[in-house]
């Protein structure tokens, strides 16, 4: 019987095997270093929180994979060799494959900081770094500061985590105001106030200059490049961005470039070898989106086409419109269509914002046809199907304005917003 | 910008309780230890001082401690610790907690006198007679140790209600609903029942929003007596009794499914939700779990209908010119009811229910079967030669003590805040049955947005395992969920909404979720 191989346990390796169990009888191995079971990675700063324990974060109750007779495999693969379809191990076993699936993620950058391997400097992302955190930072006692690098989402999660243990945290964003890069203005600085308003000791255009050591080797302080100003921390966290997980294959023969390069179809260089997810390197983007794409929800429709082109149904990875979502520390965040941090030739954006500074839309639309291209919404929950209905059926951003109602998704007896919003979007459009 | 910090702006202390909250613990554990003196009848003052220094200490320092854990911070998710903390986490306070509320389970049903209820019209002692003037202020009589019981519980969904109201202040639906359970206790429960007594002495204690079966005993001969010799209002409520298992209950399951009872009204639910919150993580989520429930609950529903028919079938006459409802007719139409709701539902549902519609056959004929037994070979008083009277007081036994009771709440720290609702309750195993077949409410699941944190999951009450749905993009549609909308409140990515909508397209399975390639979406999930 045809062996499937897949290394890498997360959201998308699991997608991919539990696909081909619903669609044949082919053997199938999840190989892992990082845990013995599929968790949810997104859920972990939950567990440093308290909201939850480790076992919370597993999707699936243990005896899952025996049923479905999904072999599960611990170990490190140092190297792919694909004339043989052989899998080499740290541990110095070997395993055969008919075909390899490679889905190893992500992890955290590095960008040659000074003190960056020291003790007491860390990434979040792997279970690994939960580990290390709950030992550098399981309290303010140990930890009587902690610095942050790197304004992304995964460095304000950091940010909320360690702030629930009353650990003080500085937090260094590289751009002028958080995640600017991605959000429009007036959503960014609504952010940076949220931050702010946690009491966290947020420093904007402040790049890490290097991290200095104590006698031991440990984390002392880190020095800012802007100011040479010095901030005494037990902890550093890393989060400036994710790259693919793919150092195990730099000596193989299938072809990388940041990430494991493939077409269309999921497909690399070599016959029978495929890449998904974080790790995964499209050699152009798709539509709108970026060759390489470390979310959720990709890693999860990407195994969802591979189970099929395994399973003898070779199609193509064509997502739909764009989605996304997070949570500021108390403001969630969705997002459908695109809405660039700056409206692109021929398009503009509508921002509405709250007095309460705790929700806001931006609405991007094309000027000459009218057409609804996206909506960014913080702390108003809204429905996916709905907006991916309208992009599909190109809808002008006036129905989209009076039918927001529709879209809406917050919990019963929620207050409504819909009639302000719509209120001063007419008034925008008379006064431009 | 400062590098300077104010710490007390910090989300959470998970290192220990702050000051404020050691003193509010502090004054609610003197509440409780005025009434422990009491309960060794140590008396320190009269009666109606000592009830009102204990009740205003113990609801202060709830108040209080609320206060100092939410008050000045930002409105959002406050789960911070709590799997940290001994109380909430199955720790040592935790099973201390337990142990002590299982004790005094026992001692309330089965050794009042040991609160100082009187024996045979003696004057109340010790904790009981704490509560005879606020009982005599309610409703002309000494307290039993029922009424203490009602005092305390009321107390417990008030205080720890606030606190609930608190803990959810950007969410208006959980304020709204903890309102409403926090009204029905008070008014319901425990006022006009009082009130109901001063009116009309002879009426049995009604608490007019419990619904058979939670209130098995309101079919039980003396309590039908009781009310039919108390004219047009006994005779009125115990219509209303009738109607609300038929006609109330059914439509408003259909419209807003069971949480309408039970995370709106319901006292025991209440009770779950105010003062059982900090242990609504600890219900077991595992398919196990859910198999047992299935089991457990389906037969305690059963045996609750044999047993309420067999009682009534037992006082009910033979003669047709007495009364009309004779035993023959009341069995006919105990059969006649459930043949209809089984012939219903095989026929619109039986595809939907697979397996299932198996053990629901085979339950119906055992029923059937033991009610037609009962009439033709039972004597006057005799199912299966069990003396039904026998059939009732086990089932008020091991039912309505030991599982509602001593298990249900005792059990709090170490089941979690609805084991009894889940696993016990025949009213929501009735409830339940209708929510899964024939109501508009489901949780609908937001697309593709789930990232199967697993937060939904883990404060389920219910032990529903809420992410198996939502990373499907599958609404929730489950018989057990009572709809405290806690899941969707706690969803970090806004993919929960309890909503009523039509029943079309309300279980709704799919394989590739939306977002992805429509052609591959169209593929798979047609099936």
């Amino acid at each position: 019987m045809e062996h499937i191989v897949i290394i890498g346990n997360g959201i998308s390796g699991v997608t991919t095997a539990r696909h081909i169990r619903k669609l044949s009888e082919k053997q199938i191995t999840i190989v892992s270093a990082e845990t013995d079971y599929f968790f949810s990675r997104t859920a972990l700063m939950y567990v440093y929180m308290g909201h939850m324990k480790f076992e919370h974060t597993q999707p699936y109750e243990n005896w899952f994979w025996e049923k479905n007779r999904i072999n599960l495999k611990k170990g490190y693969v140092k190297n792919i060799e694909t004339k043989s379809k052989t899998l080499h191990f740290a541990e110095g076993d070997t395993l055969k494959y008919d075909k390899l699936i490679i889905a190893t993620g992500s992890k955290p950058n590095k960008f040659g900081w000074p003190g960056q391997d020291l003790e007491g400097v860390m990434g979040m992302y792997h279970k690994q770094d939960l580990e290390n955190l709950e030992k550098y930072a399981p309290n303010n006692k140990v930890c009587k500061r902690a610095v942050i690098v790197g304004g992304g989402l995964i460095g304000i999660e950091l940010a909320e985590m360690l702030h629930s243990r009353h650990i003080p945290v500085t937090f260094l964003v590289r751009e002028s105001s958080f995640w600017n890069g991605v959000l429009p203005e007036g959503e960014s600085a609504m952010i940076n106030r949220e931050i702010l308003n946690h009491g966290i000791d947020l420093r904007l255009g402040a790049n890490l200059k290097e991290i200095k050591a104590d006698a031991n080797g440990k984390v002392k302080s880190i020095v800012i490049q802007e100011t040479g100003e010095e901030i005494e921390c037990n902890v550093v966290g890393l989060t400036a961005g994710v790259s693919p997980n793919i150092d195990f294959i730099k000596d193989s023969e299938i072809e990388i470039g940041r990430g494991v390069k493939v077409n269309r179809f999921l497909e690399t260089n070599i016959p029978d070898v495929y890449a998904i997810g974080d790790c995964a390197e499209q050699h152009e983007g798709i539509d709108q989106r970026r060759p390489i794409e470390a979310v959720w929800y990709t890693g999860r429709m990407m195994g969802e086409t591979l189970a099929q082109t395994i399973c003898g149904n070779r199609i193509q990875y064509k997502p739909g419109h764009w989605f996304n979502s997070a949570k500021f520390m108390d403001i969630e965040y969705q997002t459908y269509g695109w809405v660039f941090s700056k409206p692109r030739e021929n398009e503009t954006h509508f921002h509405w914002k709250h007095d309460d500074d705790t929700k806001c839309i931006t609405v991007c639309y094309n000027t000459t046809s009218n057409e609804f291209l996206g909506i960014n919404t913080f702390g108003i929950r809204m429905r996916h199907e709905i907006f991916d209905r309208w992009l599909t059926e190109k809808r002008d951003i006036d129905y989209v304005m009076t039918h927001l109602i529709e879209a809406n998704f917050d919990p019963e007896f929620f207050k409504h917003f819909e009639k302000d919003i719509l209120k001063a979007y007419n008034n925008k459009l008379q006064l431009a | 910008m400062s590098n300077k910090l104010n710490d007390s702006m910090s989300l959470a202390n998970p290192n220990g309780v702050s000051t404020k909250q050691k003193v509010a613990t502090g004054i609610g554990v003197l509440g409780l230890f005025i009434l422990v003196l009491a309960f060794f009848n140590i008396q320190l003052a009269n009666s109606g001082i000592i009830l009102t220094v204990a009740l205003g200490l113990i609801t202060g320092g709830i108040v209080l401690y609320t206060n100092a854990l939410y008050s000045g911070k930002s409105k959002g998710i406050k789960n911070d610790g709590i799997w940290f903390k001994s109380i909430s986490s199955r720790g040592v306070l935790g099973w201390i907690t337990g142990v002590i509320l299982t004790a005094f389970y026992m001692v309330l049903y089965f050794y009042p006198h040991l609160l100082g209820l009187g024996k045979d019209g003696a004057a109340n002692t010790g904790l009981i007679s704490v509560f005879d003037p606020l009982s005599q202020l309610l409703s002309g009589r000494n307290a039993s140790q029922w009424f203490v019981y009602g005092t305390l519980y009321t107390i417990a969904i008030l205080a720890f209600g606030y606190k609930f109201i608190m803990k959810y202040r950007h969410n208006r639906y959980e304020q709204i609903r903890t309102g409403s359970v926090m009204f029905f206790q008070l008014a319901f429960a425990f006022l006009i029942p009082e009130f109901m007594y001063r009116m009309n002495s002879g009426l049995p204690y009604y608490d007019l929003k419990s619904v058979w079966p939670l209130n098995y005993y309101i079919f039980d001969e003396w309590s039908v007596k009781g009310f039919l010799s108390n004219g047009n209002i006994g005779l009125a409520l115990i219509l209303f009794g009738i109607i609300s298992i038929f006609v109330i209950t059914p439509i408003l399951t259909y419209k807003y499914g069971k949480r309408w009872y039970c995370s709106w009204v319901c006292g025991c639910g209440g009770l779950a939700e105010t003062a059982g919150d900090s242990f609504r993580q600890l219900s077991s989520k595992k398919m196990s779990a859910w198999k047992l429930e299935r089991w457990l609950i389906h037969t305690v529903l059963v045996f609750s209908v044999v047993m309420t028919t067999a009682m009534v079938y037992t006082y009910l006459g033979y003669d047709h010119n007495q009364f009309w409802l004779t035993k023959g007719v009341f069995i006919g139409l105990v059969i006649a009811f459930l043949t209809l709701v089984f012939v219903v539902i095989m026929y619109y549902k039986r595809k939907e229910l697979g397996k299932d519609a198996k053990y629901g056959a085979i339950g119906y004929f055992v029923v059937i079967a033991s009610l037609l037994l009962m009439h033709f070979t039972g004597g006057i008083e005799e199912v299966f030669f069990i003396k039904s009277s026998t059939l009732r007081s086990a089932y008020g036994f091991y039912i309505g003590s030991i599982f509602s009771g001593v298990i249900g709440t005792g059990f709090y720290p170490i089941l979690g805040s609805r084991a009894w609702c889940r696993f016990g309750c025949p009213m929501a195993a009735i409830l339940g049955f209708q929510q899964r077949m024939f109501s508009k409410f489901r949780i609908t699941t937001n697309g593709g947005q789930c990232i199967s944190c697993g937060n939904c999951s883990t404060h389920c009450e219910m032990g529903i395992d809420v992410r198996a749905y939502a990373q499907k993009g599958e609404n929730i549609v489950r018989s057990s969920c009572v709809g405290c909308g806690v899941c969707s409140a706690v969803c970090p990515r806004g993919v929960l909404k309890l909503e009523n909508d039509s029943i079309k397209g309300r279980i709704n399975p799919t394989e590739v979720l939306l977002g992805n390639d429509v052609d591959l979406m169209d593929l798979v999930n047609k099936k």
